[in-house]
């Protein structure tokens, strides 16, 4: 379906090397999200995709078509929800929508039915015949998304489509997807810098660091092995340091001290957690605090790189000797 | 060929949602030039417009001025959807690249009738006579004239990767030689010979003539002519680049 051999891109004077040399394969029918910091070249191999800019190197093609001499063909058959907002600041957000259904070739009355749906759909209705420029950064985030859908799309991208979304629009975005993907069977690509987001979306997760693959696997594979962190906090040092010295005992955990709060990092620690706590009480050294969290990108990064994503920002400049550092560690 | 026809409508349509909507924005983009018709008109001896009452002579001007203004600025505005994300997301529609440029360009014909009309209106009761062939005709080769500058200010921003400042500069810079140069403000006879012979190669020059000859209820057919040219000539220069920018950028 999307068979990405090798793409490139460089720009302007200086050259960054956004994306280097992907090699990608994703089926008719797979719900991909493409996970990575900023910077990381998501939107750039997006917006390859999409025909928006031309691959340096290298070539594409989605829904079977070449993105550079079928531009035509796979404008057809995709939908795309880019980072900027779709729907013009003057228009008025349904008269956006039926004009995108137009523009994909459908007749007036399905037009509007489609509007009508995805009104519906997106909880559009109190703001969909105002001015664009007058809806809420959320508001406006769901009319884009609706207008990447309203031509049932084979191939639907999303650029971050949950950004500025409140988090009951977050799950009910994911609904939406999932509900598109399931009765369609079409192809959806999206970005995220939240591994929650992926987990809960995407069946496969691919891991993009400074334009290169650097994991393609499924969320739960990704998290396996990195586990739950489970922070506990103490009165003091010496119950911390207690408390540490008994928490070793946890089968695959890993212990950190610091001062007077432990870090257990183990599999499954929100079901652990309990157990933690009253065996700790038993000894003697009731915790003050508890947090449990679950894997974040930050935690997947490091695990894939040993870098946090703050140092991979730092190193973020395009020279060759980040590059270099980068595939070394990724090799 | 009718996916273009039906492309071209579309965009047309779209772009003129908000002319419908809020028609009084159409007219308060029209204050200058009226400023400019309250302050130039009274200025003007009756000898230098050949006789004729001075607002005769200037009315027709303030409206090619007007044509031209709000088609030159009509490219700020897919400047704003460039900068916001809705030119980027026309270009991944099927939507062809010529007809979202030839759509967008073809729009500038109804703000700008509706300038003419406002025009008119206002100072038919004063000293001026109406000549409601004539003004047709003119309106016509205005609506021609303004596709083509419509389509170059689109080239421009475009060619302006949304840098504001960059297009307003170039905008401006253009903007009033075009006007002075055509003979707008004041009558170019009697200028020095470098700015007759910068005058005679402003096309607007000839559409500015013209639409005097009919205003004034005569019909010359040389002149008409001459600026019916003037009017392609900024028409198919001003498609021909917007098209080719429009192409480029994606
Ligand atoms: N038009 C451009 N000119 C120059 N550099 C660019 C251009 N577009 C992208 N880049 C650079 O390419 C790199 C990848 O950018 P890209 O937008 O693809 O990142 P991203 O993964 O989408 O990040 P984010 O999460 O912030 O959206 C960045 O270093 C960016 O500065
Ligand atoms: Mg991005």
């Amino acid at each position: 379906m999307t068979r990405g051999l090798t793409r490139h891109f460089t720009s302007r004077k200086q050259t960054v090397e956004a994306v280097q040399g992907l090699d990608l394969e994703i089926g008719q029918g797979e719900l991909v999200a493409f996970l990575g910091p900023n910077g990381a070249g998501k939107s750039t191999t997006l917006r390859m995709l999409t025909t928006l800019i031309p691959p340096t190197s290298g070539s594409a093609s989605v829904a079977g078509h070449d993105v550079v001499t079928g531009q035509r063909d796979v404008r057809h058959a995709i939908g795309f929800v880019g980072q900027g907002n779709g729907a013009g600041h003057r228009q008025l957000g349904r008269d956006e929508l039926v004009s995108q259904g137009r523009a994909h070739g459908l007749s007036r009355a399905d037009a509007h039915r489609r509007a009508a749906q995805l009104v519906e759909d997106l909880d559009l209705a109190a703001v969909a015949d105002r001015k664009v420029s007058s809806l809420s950064g959320g508001q406006r985030r769901r009319l884009d998304i609706a207008m990447g859908l309203v031509h049932l799309p084979r191939v639907l991208f999303l650029d971050e489509p949950s950004t500025g979304l409140d988090p009951q629009n977050r799950a009910n975005l994911q609904q939406l997807i999932q509900r598109l993907h399931a009765e369609s069977g079409s192809t959806v690509v999206l970005t995220t810098h939240y591994l929650e987001e992926a987990d809960a979306l995407a069946g496969r997760v691919i891991v993009v660091d400074h334009g290169r693959v650097i994991a393609d696997d499924t969320a739960a594979r990704l998290k396996s092995g990195l586990g739950d962190l489970v922070r506990l906090g103490f009165g003091s040092a010496a119950d911390a340091a207690r408390a540490a010295a008994r928490l070793e005992r946890v089968p695959d955990s890993r212990v950190d001290v610091d001062e007077t709060s432990v870090d257990l990092r183990v599999k499954d620690g929100s079901t652990l957690v309990g157990e933690v706590l009253a065996d700790l009480a038993a000894d003697g050294v009731p915790p003050t605090r508890v947090e449990v969290a679950r894997p974040t990108l930050d935690d997947v990064f490091l695990d894939l790189t040993g870098r946090s994503l703050r140092e991979a920002q730092s190193t973020e400049s395009p020279t060759d000797e980040s590059t270099r550092t980068e595939s070394e560690v990724a090799a | 060929m009718s996916t273009f026809v039906s492309d071209t409508l579309n965009v047309m349509n779209r772009e003129l949602k908000p002319v419908w909507r809020e028609p009084m924005a159409v007219v308060f983009a029209m204050i200058q030039p009226l400023v400019f018709l309250g302050l130039f008109a009274p200025l003007l001896p009756e000898m230098a417009t050949g006789g004729g009452s001075a607002l005769q002579w200037f009315v027709p001007g303030i409206v090619a001025m007007t044509a031209l203004m709000g088609a030159s600025f009509t490219g700020a505005n897919l400047m704003e959807e460039m900068q916001s994300g809705s030119h980027e997301r026309q270009l991944v529609s099927p939507l062809g690249r010529p007809a979202l440029l030839v759509g967008r360009a073809l729009k500038e014909v109804v703000p700008m009738l509706m300038q003419v009309a406002i025009i008119v209106a206002v100072v038919t009761p004063f000293s001026f006579d109406l000549h409601l062939g004539g003004v047709l005709a003119a309106a016509a080769l205005l609506s021609v004239f303004s596709v083509g500058v419509g389509a170059l200010s689109f080239a421009l921003a475009l060619a302006s990767k949304g840098e504001d400042w960059m297009f307003w500069t170039i905008q401006q810079t253009l903007l009033f030689p075009a006007l002075l140069t055509a003979g707008v403000l004041l009558p170019i006879d009697g200028a020095p010979r470098w700015l007759e012979v910068v005058s005679m190669l402003n096309p607007m020059t000839y559409v500015v003539d013209a639409a005097r000859a009919l205003f004034a209820g005569t019909w010359p057919a040389d002149v008409i002519l001459q600026g019916a040219a003037g009017a392609a000539i900024v028409a198919a220069v001003g498609l021909l680049v917007g098209v080719r920018a429009m192409r480029r950028s994606s």
